[in-house]
C-alpha cells in the first residue's frame, strides 16, 4: 500500500467511526479540519448537518491579536433561524457562544479569543431542525485562552463590572443597528490562579419583545462588544443579563 | 531511497532559505561620515530574513556611533563587518532607537561595545524582547539562528551630547512606541528618525499612541527647517533630502485616525472596518493593506469605545 492510500484509508475509517447513523447526510468539511469529526459531538445525536455557504462567517485571515479576533456571523439568508452556535475547532473550550434570534435577524458581530490557528464556525438551526454550517479559517500566533485578561492585573475593574455602553443608529447606511459593550474580564479559568469568570446570558429587548438572546462562554473576548440589527422594532433597547457568578445587570440603549 | 531522503530535505531547506543567509549589506553614504544600510520596504519574510529596517552609523573623531543593530545576530555581525570596511575606527557606542525587534536583535554582535537606549526602551527590550525574538523566528526562520536578546545597559536622556567627539542632539520622543529616540547629527545635518518616520511603506502601530506620534512629528519637522539640515533617515524606506518621510507618515496617521473614527461613528464593527477600501493616496503604498488591517486591530477598540459613549 502506498502512503497516500494508507492515509486515505485511515481518514475514511475515521469518518466511518463517527456517527454511522449520519453516513450519507454529511459532506466533506470544506475547511479540511482534522477536528471536524469531534465537533460533530456538539450537536444532538440525530441532528442533520449541512455545510452551507449561505451561513457566512467573516473573520480576518490573519489575526495578529489572538485575544480580540473579530467575527461577524450572517445566517439571515436562511430565513427564520431558531439558534446559531459558534465554535472554534482548536480552542481548548470549543464552544464560543450561541445566539437565539427572535425579532432581530440571524446576524451578530462579536470578538473571540483563539488559542491557536483554527476554523471558526457558525451552525444555524432552521425550523426543520437542520443545522447549516459555515465557517472560516483564522491564522493566529495563539495563546488567547491561556493569557490573563487585562482586568486581572488592573485594580479597579470591579467598580465597572457589567457596565454597559451602547448606541443605536437611526439613519445612514447602518440604520437599525445596535452596538453595545459590556465591561467584563471574561476569564477562561485556564490561567493559573484565576477562576473562570464570564458573562453567561445577555438578552436584548425592544418594546417588550425579545430581539435576541445570547448564551456566552469563556472564549468570548474581554469587554465583549456586540453588533446586531434591531429588525422592525423601534424605541429604546433594553439589555439585561448575568455572569456565571450571578452578577446581574440591566441597561437601556436610547434610540 | 531512504539514504537520499536527508539530502532531499537539505535541498528543500536550502531552497527555502534563499541560500547563504547573506543580507548583502552595503553602506549608503548620506553625508560626510554618515552612512545607512537601507532595508527593503516589505514585511518580515523567510526570503528577506527581516532586513526590512534601516540601520546606520556615524564616524565620529573618537570612534563610530552605531544606530540600531538590525533584526538578527547574523545581521548584526554582517553589519559590523560592513562598517569596518568603511572605517577601521573602534566602535564607541551602539544606540537602539526603540524596543521593536528589527532595531535591537543584532545587539549580540556588539556585546563588547556600550549599548544605550532610552529608559523606556531598555524596559521594553527586557520585558518583551524574548517574545519579539520568538515571533521573528516564526516569521523569518533560520536567518534568526543563534539570536538572543541583549538588553542595553546605558540609559540615555534627551539632550545635546558630545559622543565620541561629535555633537549629537538626542530627542526623547514617543508615539510609535512608549519611548522613541530620534538622533540629529548637527555636523552633517542628518536626522535619524527611528520609526517615527516611515517612507514608501505604511507605518506600523502595535504600540502606537497616534496623538503623541503626531506631536513627535511636529518636533522632527521643525528640525528639517533649521539652516544646517541635509537629510532624513526614516526607520523604514529610502533616505530623503527633505521632510517627505515625516509628511507621509503624518498623512497616513491623520487618515488612519479619521477613517477609524468615521467607521466607529457610522456603526461599523471591527471586521467591516478592516474591509474598508484604502484611499487612492495610499492604495499603492507597499504593505498598506496589511498594515491598515493590523492597525484596525490595534487602535479600533479604543476609538469604538469613544463612539459608544459613557456606560449607562
Amino acid at each position: 500500500m502506498n502512503p497516500m492510500t494508507g492515509l486515505a484509508a485511515i481518514f475514511l475509517a475515521a469518518l466511518l467511526t463517527v456517527r454511522p447513523a449520519l453516513a450519507g447526510q454529511e459532506d466533506v468539511d470544506p475547511l479540511g479540519s482534522a477536528r471536524w469529526g469531534d465537533m460533530r459531538y456538539l450537536f444532538p445525536e440525530q441532528a442533520t448537518l449541512r455545510f452551507d455557504s449561505r451561513v457566512r462567517v467573516l473573520a480576518p485571515e490573519v489575526a495578529e491579536n489572538p485575544m480580540q479576533v473579530p467575527v461577524t456571523v450572517d445566517a439571515s439568508e436562511l430565513g427564520p433561524v431558531s439558534e446559531v452556535m459558534v465554535c472554534a475547532d482548536f480552542n481548548p473550550i470549543v464552544e464560543v457562544l450561541r445566539f437565539y434570534p427572535q425579532a432581530a435577524p440571524a446576524w451578530l458581530g462579536f470578538r473571540i479569543k483563539l488559542q491557536q490557528s483554527s476554523p471558526v464556525r457558525a451552525a444555524a438551526r432552521t425550523a426543520d431542525g437542520v443545522w447549516h454550517v459555515g465557517g472560516a479559517w483564522v491564522t493566529t500566533v495563539g495563546g488567547g485562552c491561556t493569557a490573563p485578561s487585562a482586568k486581572a492585573a488592573a485594580p479597579d475593574w470591579q467598580a465597572r463590572l457589567n457596565q454597559v455602553s451602547g448606541r443605536q443608529w437611526e439613519s445612514g447606511a447602518q440604520a437599525g443597528r445596535v452596538r453595545l459593550r459590556i465591561e467584563h474580564p471574561m476569564d477562561t479559568g485556564l490561567v493559573a490562579g484565576i477562576p473562570a469568570f464570564h458573562l453567561e446570558q445577555v438578552e436584548l429587548l425592544a418594546d417588550g419583545r425579545s430581539l435576541m438572546r445570547l448564551q456566552l462562554h469563556e472564549p468570548v473576548s474581554e469587554n465583549p462588544v456586540f453588533t446586531l440589527k434591531r429588525g422592525a422594532a423601534e424605541g429604546p433597547v433594553e439589555v439585561r443579563g448575568h455572569d456565571n457568578n450571578g452578577n446581574a445587570f440591566q441597561a437601556r440603549i436610547a434610540p | 531511497m531512504k539514504r537520499w531522503l536527508p539530502l532531499a530535505f537539505l535541498g528543500v531547506a536550502l531552497a527555502a532559505a534563499g541560500a547563504d543567509f547573506d543580507y548583502r549589506l552595503s553602506a549608503e553614504r548620506v553625508a560626510d561620515d554618515v552612512h545607512v544600510f537601507v532595508g527593503k520596504t516589505e514585511d518580515f519574510t523567510p526570503a528577506n530574513g527581516g532586513n526590512i529596517v534601516n540601520t546606520g552609523f556615524i564616524v565620529a573623531p573618537g570612534g563610530i556611533v552605531v544606530i540600531d543593530s538590525g533584526p538578527s545576530r547574523r545581521y548584526g555581525e554582517q553589519m559590523r563587518r560592513a562598517i569596518a570596511a568603511v572605517d577601521g575606527r573602534p566602535l564607541a557606542l551602539v544606540i537602539n532607537t526603540h524596543h521593536h525587534p528589527d532595531h535591537f536583535l543584532g545587539n549580540q554582535a556588539y556585546a563588547d561595545v556600550p549599548l544605550a537606549a532610552l529608559p523606556g526602551t531598555i524596559e521594553g527590550i527586557a520585558s518583551d524582547g524574548n517574545a519579539f525574538a520568538e515571533n521573528l523566528y516564526r516569521l523569518t526562520g533560520d536567518w534568526m539562528a543563534g539570536t538572543e536578546v541583549v538588553v542595553p545597559k546605558q540609559a540615555l536622556a534627551g539632550d545635546r551630547q558630545e559622543i565620541a567627539g561629535r555633537r549629537l542632539r538626542l530627542l526623547a520622543l514617543d508615539g510609535h512606541t512608549g519611548a522613541d529616540l530620534a538622533i540629529y547629527d548637527e555636523a552633517s545635518g542628518v536626522l535619524f528618525t527611528g520609526d517615527l518616520g516611515f517612507f514608501g511603506r505604511a507605518p506600523t502601530t502595535p504600540h502606537a499612541d497616534v496623538n503623541r506620534w503626531l506631536a513627535a512629528l511636529d518636533t522632527l519637522e521643525a528640525i528639517t527647517r533649521e539652516p544646517g539640515f541635509r537629510a532624513v533617515v526614516p526607520g523604514h524606506g529610502p533616505v530623503a533630502r527633505d521632510a517627505a518621510p515625516l509628511r507621509q507618515t503624518r498623512a497616513w496617521l491623520n487618515w488612519l485616525q479619521m477613517a477609524l473614527r468615521r467607521s466607529a461613528e457610522s456603526g461599523l464593527d471591527m471586521n467591516e472596518t478592516m474591509a474598508q477600501p484604502l484611499p487612492a493616496e495610499f492604495a499603492g503604498l507597499p504593505v498598506a493593506a496589511s498594515e491598515y488591517r493590523r492597525s484596525v486591530g490595534h487602535l479600533f477598540p479604543a476609538v469604538e469605545r469613544e463612539a459608544l459613549g459613557a456606560p449607562r
